[in-house]
């Protein structure tokens, strides 16, 4: 028989019990839903992280100071001076020793009340130099960076978040007003474009900097002392710590370059911090951590949803086993009439097979559906690609040859004289 | 002409557990082309082992069956399949049609087997539903005819590929009288075409219509008539 017959055949057969054909492809349908929805929700995980990733420089490198923890507990902290981190000298050795580097930028953070006219917000002064700009991958919204000049000539001059110039600034220009800081004035000379939220991670090079108000290098070392106070949280924090970051940026972004950047760091810290204040991170191996991890879980996902398809698939191997005992005598006629036994194989393959096709459409459609539902009602970030949908189908019409190839077979082996006497 | 049916020391055996039952007990039989044969017999006399192994729907233990002058007996399952579909039709008493096809469809069934093209079918199927008095009833399915019609249609399907041998078994066994006699009055008709045609039943009636009737008996052919004084009048 022709391929078109067989699948009108096949269709019609179908048509002929659509509530049951309906339920027995219901599995399929939810298989190939889940299948995909799993990649989807993968797939746009990492994404999310291999954009965070990126923001932070492929071919950066971070160190940052942590605070180590305490081991006796907050009665005595207000008279004691805690002092961790990075120093300048670790900046000084950085940038003399570590070979295939390019940059190492210092950035030093102190916590303030930042205040214009009646206006204040608490924000966190950043003492960094000109090239921050670039190895934190900052957009300058309106006006300029802080430049050599600035740093050089020791300049009262800041450059302001996003959230700081809208707080303190509301609708009017910044360029060229003034901000205080304490007994400081700070003239605007810019203002970043917004980062948004929560996209810094650990390595911290996202939101903050919409909070922030960035000032020379120099400008900070002259104004504010060795010891930080941090009056926030009701207690007083006192610490002294003399870099916050410094964001190393390596020759090349090849794995092989950023590696060996890492290494001589690693060397460096081991030798100057013994006690672990203060922590590297290297995007790149991120990314790379980020691709096992998702690979790892595209396997966990994929694995419960080829175990739906499978009981999908079950489910269509019984339906279709009832079926063949149910139409035995259609058998014994079809047999009778000249049908060799491949014939009748083809005829409940195919039978099959289209259940599962529809089924797998019905899936698609539904998978389409499912993570626009998921990204709009948990805000998980879900990517359907076209080659998942591909994927999915194929996988179903699989299943309806895996599942449908014995059902047909016990139809094709069934004895013509016996199938024709059956009631 | 050659021989339709040659059959030579025909055995069926059966094992039923500890016994062997012998369906067909060394019978010989020949159907010479355009013979109409009525086969009778009690159940259990092996008319039906016979039908199936003249049908190719079974295969003897030993012996051996010549169909239009080919050795069917030593055939596979492929092979016996192809000569049902070319050589053979097949009329049940209980017509046997596929419920969820049209009664054009249920004709081209066999023709589909023989792979025959879709256009040719319609055309051949639609001409012997016609032919058989069906020409209103080509869409409908059989659920909505009649016994009568349903056996029409199921003789059609028979005729579709133009068979040597047509097999009948208790053709009106399942209609009432009129509509027995109207089935029988259109085997007669193929007769006098000069189809060969086989009915198995235990109606004398239907019976009486074949130029021939075997009694069955245990296997074996136990009497045979020939209808000679009704042959001799026109």
């Amino acid at each position: 028989m022709r391929p078109g017959r067989l699948l009108a055949l096949a269709w019609k057969s179908i048509a002929e019990h659509k509530l049951r054909s309906l339920l027995t492809v219901s599995g399929v349908v939810f298989g190939v839903a889940a299948v995909v929805t799993m990649l989807a929700i993968g797939e746009g995980e990492s994404q999310a992280a291999q954009e965070q990733i990126r923001r932070m420089g492929s071919n950066n490198l971070l160190l940052a100071s942590v605070k180590p923890s305490e081991p006796e507990s907050g009665t005595s902290a207000n008279a004691r001076v805690l002092s961790y981190g990075l120093l300048e000298k670790d900046l000084l050795r950085i940038q003399s020793t570590v070979p295939e580097i390019d940059l190492a930028v210092p950035r030093r953070d102190v916590p303030v009340d930042a205040r214009v006219g009646t206006r204040r917000m608490r924000a966190t002064v950043f003492g960094t130099s000109p090239q921050y700009e670039s190895v934190a991958n900052l957009e300058v919204a309106q006006g300029r960076f802080l430049s050599a000049a600035d740093e050089e000539s020791r300049l009262p001059v800041c450059v302001l978040g996003s959230e700081v110039a809208k707080r303190l600034f509301l609708n009017t220009d910044p360029l060229g007003r003034d901000l205080h800081v304490g007994d400081n004035a700070y003239r605007v000379i810019g203002v970043l474009s917004t980062r948004g939220e929560g996209t810094g991670g650990t390595a911290g090079l996202g939101g903050e900097s919409d909070a922030a108000i960035l000032i020379p290098w120099s400008t900070m070392r002259e104004r504010y002392g060795s010891i930080i106070v941090d009056n926030r949280g009701g207690s007083r924090n006192r610490e002294e710590v003399e870099l916050h970051r410094i964001t190393v940026r390596a020759a090349r972004g090849d794995e092989a370059t950023v590696g060996r950047v890492a290494g001589a760091l690693r060397r460096l810290l081991a030798e100057g911090h013994p006690q672990e204040d203060v922590r590297l991170t290297v995007p790149l191996e991120l990314l790379r951590e980020a691709r096992e991890t998702r690979a790892r879980w595209t396997l966990i996902l994929g694995t419960i949803a080829g175990i739906s398809l499978l009981v999908g698939g079950i489910g269509i191997m019984n339906i279709m086993l009832a079926s063949v005992v149910e139409r035995t005598r259609e058998i014994g006629i079809r047999r009778a009439l000249g049908a060799k036994r491949r014939h009748i194989v083809l005829q409940f393959l195919a039978e099959t097979v289209v259940l599962c096709a529809i089924g797998g459409s019905l899936g698609m459609g539904l998978s389409i559906l499912l993570p626009h539902v998921l990204t709009t009602v948990f805000g998980l970030q879900t990517i359907v690609d076209p080659w998942f949908l591909g994927l999915a189908f194929g996988i179903a019409a699989g299943i309806g040859l895996v599942f449908g190839i014995y059902p047909a077979m016990r139809a094709a082996r069934l004895d013509p004289v016996e199938a024709l006497r059956h009631a | 002409m050659s021989d339709v049916v040659r059959l030579t020391e025909a055995r069926r055996t059966y094992r039923m557990g500890e016994e062997e039952v012998h369906a067909l007990d060394g019978l010989d039989l020949v159907v010479p082309r355009g013979e109409y044969l009525a086969i009778m017999g009690q159940s259990g006399s092996g008319k039906s082992t016979l039908l199936n192994i003249l049908g190719c729907l079974d295969r003897l233990t030993s012996g051996s069956y010549e169909l239009d002058g080919k050795d069917v007996s030593r055939l596979d399952d492929d092979r016996l399949s192809h000569e049902r579909n070319r050589r053979l039709g097949f009329v049940f008493q209980s017509y046997n049609l596929i419920p969820h096809l049209t009664v054009l469809e249920n004709i081209e069934v066999p023709m589909e087997y023989a792979g025959i093209r879709p256009g040719e079918a319609r055309q051949r199927s639609t001409e012997l539903a016609t032919r058989l008095g069906l020409g209103g009833r080509l869409k409908h399915r059989p659920s909505e005819l009649s016994g009568g019609q349903q056996q029409r249609v199921a003789i059609a399907r028979a005729l579709g590929n133009d068979p040597s041998l047509m097999l009948a078994d208790e053709p009106t066994g399942n209609l009432d009288s009129a509509t027995g006699i109207e089935i029988l009055d259109l085997l007669d008709t193929l007769a006098a075409e000069g189809r060969t045609l086989i009915v198995v039943t235990h109606d004398r009636k239907v019976a009486a219509r074949a130029h021939r009737t075997i009694h069955m008996l245990d296997g074996k052919i136990a009497r045979e008539d020939r209808r000679v004084a009704e042959a001799a009048t026109p």
